[in-house]
């Protein structure tokens, strides 16, 4: 089995501050990897260096082995990696099927021409796109569908919001998701449900997932490889039980023993 | 009070053209600064270009004998294709090297492309005043006449050919792919382009849309109000940007409001009170309205629900 998505020896400063150490690890197609660690271990800033906001500076990453270092992070997207944001960043003014939509920008298959016009082509395509969008929303049960979806996107709750976020990364058509904290804010019933849902995103839509996740429960429940940060370091990694119990892992979260 | 009844039809005509124009100069100012949040200073210039580029077609086609119909649509249209080229260049070269820049960076740069533009036209073409020839186009006996008004044949084209564009144009930001992309855009640039959207080509594809516009707006003011100078873009502008920011900048329908409101209070000053009110009433207007209405009258409120 070769990797999707692989890190290789990946350095990130800011100013003098190091954020990322020197990180390898891979993720293989089909399966949930997790990355864990304490507030400022640089989980996010690692979702921004694979998405192409932040350049490493120095290390590759390649994604089904080719680099995707220095490339635009539309086109690490048309490429098939899509994210989520832990900070919620919907398009909160436009309707839901709109964010969705809005996701699938490179696919459409139209020019100005077409749409000034409003060639076959372009309803052909709107339509299409609006299916195919539909199916997306489909995905999360009876929420996000029906009348839902010409509401903006601010009128929904902040549990539905993280699923918005979800679909429209979908659309996407990725191979991976990069999930960031989509159990935040999040009450007990609701996180069951997440950690249920990223479970049928590997298993029923076949994405590679990476899921950076605080609450415990979600990334025991679902993980199939565990990957512990700590100041830009990767500390441990494994199976999620061998990695709660590993003595740097703890001592990282709650501090040393005194003795 | 009976004149002011006589006088009512003609003034909303001339309210309804005039607007028309501000309308279109709006739109594109308003465009650009809900993408980018910059205030595009160049933009009356590329009005003043497209009055430029219409009056250079006409002035090569009016000798031969291609009908009045033809020789206006390829003023508008290329006039359209010219500045929406002009208004990616200007893009290209003066805004998107400082798009990480402070924000009065952008903003100087906007006032150098102005005089730049102005002055490229003083120098080629001198600082004469040039007339449209609309008679030899439209003949005044064209038009139709409603009681103690006259609609026109070349304000009826310009209220008419507005309104297309603007129809045409609320149609491609709300129901077409770029349309969504550049809403994406103007909310959270950098959300978008992780969704794949092309944040460049959206941006580009803004400048094209609103310069083109601007451009039409230059020819049919041309064709009603007839003289063009190089240095009319500087009033023009000011007139958009007060349009735009009246109706709430960085709104599409805000803008067209914005221009009809406009138009139509400096033509009711023109017209009931005196025309040296002209600037001072839209002036006036734009105070008042940021002292009642900060956001613009349709301006939308910022959602910001956690």
């Amino acid at each position: 089995m070769s990797a999707q998505l692989e890190l290789k020896h990946i350095n990130k400063n800011f100013g003098g501050l190091r954020v990322i150490n020197d990180l390898s690890f891979v993720a293989q197609p089909g399966q949930i990897t997790s990355l864990i660690g304490p507030n400022g271990a640089g989980k996010t800033t690692l979702l921004n260096l694979i998405s192409g906001i932040y350049q490493p500076d120095d290390g590759d990453i390649l994604f089904d082995g080719v680099s995707i270092v220095g490339l635009e992070p539309h086109e690490i997207t048309q490429r098939g990696i899509a994210r989520t944001f832990q900070t919620l960043r919907l398009f909160l003014n436009m309707s839901i099927i709109e964010n969705v939509m809005s996701a699938s920008f490179s696919r459409a298959q139209m020019n100005l021409i077409d749409i000034v016009f409003r060639t076959p082509r372009f309803r052909r395509e709107e339509q299409r796109l609006r299916n195919e969008a539909e199916e997306k929303l489909g995905f999360f049960g009876s929420r996000l569908v029906g009348y839902r979806f010409d509401q903006p996107a601010y009128s929904l709750s902040y549990a539905n919001r993280r699923r918005l976020e979800i679909a429209r990364a979908m659309m996407t058509n990725p191979k991976i998701l990069l999930l960031d904290e989509p159990a935040a804010g999040m009450n007990p019933n609701e996180t069951l449900e997440v950690t249920a849902l990223i479970g049928q995103l590997r298993d029923e839509a076949g994405y590679t997932i990476i899921l950076i996740e605080h609450d415990m429960s979600v990334v025991g429940g679902i993980s199939d490889h565990v990957i512990v940060l700590d100041h830009g370091e990767k500390i441990a990694e494994g199976d999620f039980e061998d990695v709660v119990t590993d003595e740097r892992v703890v001592e990282a979260y709650l501090g040393r023993k005194s003795s | 009070m009976d004149n002011f009844f006589a006088q009512l039809p003609q003034q909303i005509i001339n309210g309804l053209t005039l607007g028309a124009v501000y309308a279109l100069i709006a739109l594109g100012y308003s465009m650009v600064y809900g993408i980018l949040q910059l205030l595009n200073f160049a933009h009356g210039d590329v009005f003043m270009i497209g009055a430029f580029i219409g009056f250079g077609i006409m002035s090569a086609m009016l000798s031969t004998s291609a009908p009045s119909v033809i020789i206006i649509a390829l003023m508008i249209v290329a006039a359209m294709i010219g500045c929406g080229v002009l208004g990616v260049v200007i893009e290209r070269f003066a805004y998107r090297p400082l798009r990480n820049a402070p924000r009065i960076a952008p903003l100087i740069s906007a006032l150098g492309v102005s005089f730049f533009l102005q002055n490229v036209i003083q120098l080629t073409l001198s600082a004469r005043f040039r007339t449209y020839q609309t008679a030899q186009l439209i003949p005044g006996s064209i038009g139709v006449d409603l009681g103690t008004a006259r609609l026109s044949g070349v304000r009826a084209l310009v209220i008419i050919v507005a309104f297309l564009l603007m129809f045409l144009l609320q149609y491609l930001v709300r129901r077409s792919k770029l349309g969504r992309a550049m809403r994406a855009v103007a909310t959270d640039k950098d959300a978008a382009a992780m969704m794949g959207v092309d944040v460049d080509r959206v941006i580009m594809a803004t400048f094209f849309v609103g310069s083109a516009l601007a451009g039409a707006a230059g020819v049919l003011n041309g064709l009603v109000f007839f003289r063009i100078w190089h240095f009319m873009g500087f009033n023009a502008g000011l007139k958009g940007f007060t349009a735009a920011v009246v109706g709430g900048i960085g709104n599409v329908p805000g803008a067209m409001f914005g221009g009809f409101f406009l138009g139509f209070a400096e033509t009711f000053a023109v017209g009931f009170l005196s025309p040296t009110f002209k600037d001072v009433i839209a002036f006036v207007v734009l105070i008042a309205v940021l002292l009642i209405r900060p956001r613009g009258l349709l301006g939308a409120r910022l959602v910001q629900k956690v």
